[in-house]
């Protein structure tokens, strides 16, 4: 059955509480720590940060965080743009890259959390080995019969812009983890984010393997355990739509019934 | 635990096939229960008053027996699908959810047998 109460050990306890030495321009971050070889449940830090010493976004605190007060916080990031997708986590109750959410336009305190309901490897980071395996599972390459052209493969602009709103997608998480249906099934529903890519694909007027890759979506499970929660809308960073992905594979299904 | 890599669990799921059929069913349940459950709560207010006897007289019409039919039918259906994806969602344990699943269809089988059953008896 569903857990209503987290597990014993992963039941959050209050932990430390930083300071910056000034007096104005405090913004309060709870963070979550958790470390895997100390044995001891996960506890949520506090850290008074002075916003003049740190640029304005949420991936900044963090920086500053980790360079001037606890070199122990432990997070994903590399782009500082929203183009790599590392920085994705829970932050003020959203789904976001920390790189390009505004620390200064959160009202109050920021709460700083892993992505929901995913295996935690330390701090911030989470394992995503599956929802890498998942994407993997639908492909995510041209495949075609057709014989290789000397040159590129030829779209039209109508066909090209099919692709619009798709190729975007940076594998964040964001979407995935924020879905409900993926939390309880993870294992089985490959989430909003992989089946984004699996439509990339099937909207592709370059690839010949649509009948198959609708074959291979066609499941109670992979595709269906989407009950149009939207959370995925929502959340996304990159302000993509991969509800509507999921409606469109639908659709394409049904239509070839 | 399990020593199983992603890869193999995420490829080990094979598609069923089966998910659109479910999803189709649902849709179209659900389009026409929209009108036919308007037509029957608004039925059933419109004689809160009536006597015994004129409910029955009017459950054996013929064309209100007909779409009482049709109604329970839909509707047990519907709810069956319903729950099917309910147990699918929230239930993880294998054993449970067969028994589970067992039980509902069973359930709303029987409910629909007996809605059907009870209104032609009415009207026949």
């Amino acid at each position: 059955m569903a857990d209503f109460r987290l597990p014993k050990n992963s039941r959050i306890r209050k932990g430390n509480h930083f300071r910056d030495s000034t007096e104005q321009d405090l913004k309060t971050v709870h963070i979550y720590r958790w470390d895997p070889d100390t044995g001891q449940n996960p506890r949520l830090d506090r850290f008074d940060v002075d916003m003049k010493a740190c640029g304005p976004m949420v991936l900044d605190v963090l920086i500053h965080i980790k360079n001037t007060i606890d070199s122990t916080l432990t997070f994903r990031r590399s782009c500082r743009e929203g183009i790599c997708g590392s920085c994705s986590m829970n932050i003020d109750g959203t789904n976001s890259l920390a790189c390009i959410t505004s620390a200064v336009d959160i009202k109050g305190d920021i709460r700083v959390y892993p992505l929901p309901h995913m295996s935690v490897v330390k701090d911030l980071v989470v394992d995503l080995s599956n929802f890498y395996e998942q994407y993997a599972s639908v492909k995510p390459w041209l495949q075609s019969d057709s014989p290789t052209p000397d040159r590129e493969r030829l779209q039209s602009e109508d066909e090209r812009s099919r692709l619009d709103g798709l190729y975007e997608c940076i594998l964040c998480a964001c979407c995935s983890t924020s879905c409900p249906s993926y939390w309880w099934n993870g294992d089985r529903y490959l989430g909003p984010a992989a089946l984004l890519q699996a439509y990339r694909w099937i909207a592709d007027s370059r690839d010949d393997f649509t009948g198959e890759r609708l074959d291979e979506l066609d499941d109670a499970f992979k595709l269906y355990h989407c009950h149009t929660i939207m959370n995925c809308t929502r959340t996304c960073p990159k302000g993509l739509n991969p509800a509507k992905s999921i409606a469109l594979i639908k659709r394409a299904i049904q239509e070839r019934k | 635990m399990s020593l199983e890599q992603s890869l193999a669990r995420a490829k080990s799921m094979e598609a069923s096939g089966e998910g659109s059929h479910h999803w189709w069913r649902q849709r179209i349940s659900a389009l026409v229960l929209v009108p036919m459950t308007a037509w029957f709560l608004f039925s059933v207010v419109g004689r809160l008053d009536d006597t015994h006897r004129a409910v029955l007289d009017w459950i054996a019409e013929p064309v209100t027996a007909l779409c009482l039919v049709v109604y329970s039918i839909f509707m047990f259906y519907h709810a069956q699908l319903g729950i099917q994806v309910v147990v699918e969602d929230y239930v993880h344990s294998r054993s449970a959810r067969t028994a589970l699943m067992l039980l509902s269809k069973t359930t709303f089988l029987a409910c629909g047998a007996l809605a059907v059953f009870s209104v032609l008896r009415i009207a026949l």
